[in-house]
């Protein structure tokens, strides 16, 4: 669910507007690292903290989407994975000089730490935040993308470029606010997931491959897509890992090729 | 240009340029100059030949990999293990190390050639996960996370002993060099080498003049791969060291960082950005090792913004 919540946002970025953007753990790692700042240094308590984090990382990216990413859409591949990757250096070598190589600690607040009982059986509460978290995402971006006027306009312009700004649709901005909506969304799931997925210096580099792979299997620019993905992703892992310890890591890998060699733009992906 | 003097120039592309000498005499050069520093000019040049195989399937066949660590990692463990268990002769270890790489190379180059753009590019992810994955879990023969230890290299031809200082490395490496690129660059200037630079501009149009488009990416894909096995079976032999870095991601991007330092499908391109990047890293990282991650990043995001096609780029933007 962590690794949806942060790629949901990938697949905004990388899908929607066409760009490989590799960089995108580092606003998810920046998110979590305004989350923990935020709880830890300022006693901000943890739902004011969380949005905070989604809005800083937000506005932080709209200098980065202008001054570089903007001149590589539409680009080469090779240029654009460049570019995001050099800012994945950067960002490991700043997150280090500011908050230092350690782990940051996330304490989750107290109706948050301890289990809920449905009944059934007991599940830690945080966890089921999580899901929580995830689904409202899930029907707020579909709702959004699908039926809203911003939601058409983009589409519009992902489908046809030109003739979207021949219809007067302003697409640099709408570009703009497409990147600034997709890396908020990796801050809120890099805040989110701080608990699961540790926010440390090398955060974006050590997960990459991970947000990756969702986005790829889930297909670009769907927002069901990396749903399903890492759903079908997470619980293959588990329940292989379970089966057989010793091949557990392989057999995600190969159901990743399988299905991308089966549908090379991905399960929910557009021709 | 006049139509028959652009035909002759053509003609004459294969021919070999005075300034085509000047790597190999910088590289001559250093081994007295630099005696101090023959270590890390033995893995500059291996590195070179990386990044040379890189350029192969990046720059002339336009396949844009984040995998290629997994040939490199592959050779290095290959030549590595067997010298590890008692075939300690060098040149053989090498080949070894390159053919196993390139079996590698066509199983893969099998599944992943089949997609392109973002989907190869995560396929490619995904093999070299998986190889290093296999690698880490194989510990009793690769030694794990502790890297593989024991390693014991004879002499070349059973006469020149690998020294402390690394005179023979380095000479070792050069001559590997020298040799794999002298087979490059007529592979490049062949008819199959253009039919690479064909298919990465045009591959519909390769396919209408009926060009085995997926035989031909294959091929380079495996021959690719032989090369990054040599370059990691180098490695592997003059430092006496493998580990499961020899996988990572990272290795696969920092070559692709270097070439595009260079400049891509160049041929020399390689030559250039690897020996900056690895003098600069080894000054840069004596300072401070995580601070070089900063500088590297901002050098990546300044070349793409200003100096696409890299230092040599920048020299073909001054001479027009």
């Amino acid at each position: 669910m962590v690794l949806y919540l942060i790629s949901v946002g990938l697949s905004v970025t990388m899908g929607l507007m066409g760009f490989v953007n590799l960089a995108h753990g580092v606003f998810a790692m920046a998110g979590g690292y305004v989350l923990t700042s935020l709880m830890n240094r300022f006693a901000v308590p943890f739902v004011p903290a969380l949005l905070g984090a989604a809005v800083v990382v937000a506005l932080a990216s709209f200098p980065i989407e202008r001054l570089l990413y903007r001149r590589l859409y539409g680009g080469e591949e090779l240029d654009q994975v460049l570019l995001t990757m050099g800012l994945v250096f950067i960002s490991v070598a700043g997150a280090t000089y500011v908050w230092g190589p350690l782990q940051q600690p996330l304490l989750p607040p107290p109706w948050l730490s301890g289990a809920v009982d449905l009944g059934i059986d007991s599940f830690p509460a945080y966890r089921s935040f999580l899901i929580l978290c995830g689904a409202a995402l899930v029907t707020a971006l579909w709702l959004g993308i699908e039926r809203t006027r911003f939601g058409i306009r983009l589409r519009a312009s992902v489908d046809n470029l030109r003739m979207a700004q021949s219809v007067g649709i302003d697409t640099s901005r709408l570009f703009m606010t497409t990147f600034a909506l997709g890396s908020g969304l990796a801050g809120l799931g890099g805040g989110l997931g701080a608990d699961l997925l540790a926010i440390n210096p090398g955060y974006a580099l050590q997960n990459l491959a991970y947000f990756l792979i969702v986005v790829a299997v889930g297909g670009l620019g769907s927002i069901r897509g990396p749903f399903v993905a890492a759903l079908l992703l997470g619980v293959a892992d588990s329940g292989f890992k379970y089966l057989l310890p010793e091949f557990g890591a392989f057999f995600i890998y190969a159901l990743t090729m399988a299905i991308l060699l089966w549908r090379p733009r991905g399960l929910f992906g557009r021709a | 240009m006049t139509p028959s003097r652009a035909v002759e120039a053509f003609a004459r592309r294969h021919h070999y340029r005075p300034y085509e000498a000047l790597p190999w005499v910088a590289a001559v050069a250093s081994y007295f100059v630099f005696p101090d520093y023959l270590a890390l000019g033995a893995q500059i040049l291996a590195t070179i030949l990386f990044a040379l195989s890189a350029d192969l399937v990046l720059g002339y066949a336009g396949i844009v990999t984040l995998g290629h660590a997994a040939f490199f990692g592959t050779g290095a463990y290959v030549a590595g293990i067997l010298a590890a268990h008692g075939w300690g002769e060098p040149i053989t270890g090498l080949l070894a190390g390159a053919v196993a790489a390139a079996v590698l190379g066509f199983l893969s180059g099998l599944v992943v050639l089949r997609t392109t753009g973002l989907a190869l590019l995560m396929q490619t992810l995904v093999v070299a996960t998986m190889v290093a994955e296999a690698a880490n879990k194989a510990s009793f023969i690769t030694g794990g996370d502790d890297g593989l230890q024991g390693m014991e290299v004879w002499p070349i031809f059973g006469r020149f002993r690998f020294d402390l200082f690394g005179h023979t490395s380095y000479l070792y490496c050069l001559s590997a060099l020298f040799l794999c690129w002298l087979a490059v660059r007529r592979m490049v200037h062949s008819p199959f080498g253009r039919s690479l630079t064909g298919i990465r501009e045009n591959v519909r149009r390769m396919h209408a003049i009926g060009a085995p488009v997926a035989r031909r990416r294959l091929i380079i894909y495996i021959i690719s791969a032989a090369l990054a096995g040599i370059s990691g079976g180098l490695i592997a032999q003059t430092t006496q060291f493998v580990s499961l870095s020899f996988l990572s991601l990272e290795r696969s991007g920092t070559v692709l960082i270097m070439l595009i330092i260079g400049g891509v499908g160049r041929l020399y391109g390689a030559f250039i950005g690897v020996p900056l990047y690895m003098v600069a890293q080894n000054r840069f990282s004596e300072i401070d090792p995580v601070y070089w991650y900063f500088w590297i990043g901002l050098l990546m995001v300044f070349i793409v913004v200003f100096a696409r096609g890299g230092v040599l780029g920048l020299f073909d933007q001054f001479q027009r």
